[in-house]
């Protein structure tokens, strides 16, 4: 039960590592290694239920954490950049 | 009688959580457009991850184990949708425009 929902996760990963090497916009890469971050989460959940010794989920917590905060980091980044056109087409 | 339901149970929520995962996982590859796909990243992000941490919660009865789960649950149920407007919200910023129609109409 446990090996398929962990192999069922290493293909949704390997899928979304696929759309972050294609990806045709920044957003696409973003949104993928988003995906890819959520799934390594779970991944690590179910492996730790796997081998009987459930002691990785505070790496999982932490990894949950650093995922969505370097999100929102990458995304400002793009904000702030979107900005600095605006106000460079505005002078000119 | 109730482990086996648990067990019973535990299946089923692992089972959906793994279609979904994988149905996403396929709309991500496939979809044509970057909203759509994020329509799919959506999906695993919520449904996926709820149900195989919520199969995962029944499996490790009354412990600690199951406290860090919740927490796992409670930071992905605040993070995921906020990540989500977020990368939305600078996409439209940014100019990328939903694709309106099928592609072989127009």
């Amino acid at each position: 039960m446990y090996a398929a929902t962990s192999l069922a996760i290493l293909v949704v990963m390997g899928l979304s590592l696929v759309r972050a090497v294609l990806g045709p916009t920044a957003f696409d890469r973003v949104m993928a290694v988003n995906m890819f971050g959520t799934k390594t989460v779970l991944l690590i959940a179910v492996m730790g239920f796997l081998t009987g010794r459930p002691d990785f989920l505070d790496i999982a917590m932490v990894y949950a954490l650093v995922n969505f905060l370097s999100t929102i980091a990458v995304l400002r980044f793009f904000e702030r950049r979107c900005q600095d056109n605006d106000q460079r087409t505005e002078e000119q | 009688m109730i482990i086996d339901a648990l067990d019973i149970v535990t299946a089923i929520c692992l089972a959906l959580g793994c279609f979904l995962g994988i149905s996403g996982g396929v709309g991500i590859y496939r979809l044509p457009d970057f909203y759509t796909r994020m329509h799919a990243t959506s999906v695993t992000d919520s449904a996926c991850a709820f149900l195989i941490l919520f199969g995962l919660m029944l499996q490790s009865g009354f412990s600690l184990v199951t406290v860090k789960l919740g927490f796992i649950l409670l930071f992905m149920v605040l993070s995921s949708p906020t990540a989500a407007h977020a990368l939305a919200k600078t996409a439209v910023q940014f100019g990328i425009e939903p694709l309106l129609g099928r592609e072989d109409k127009r």
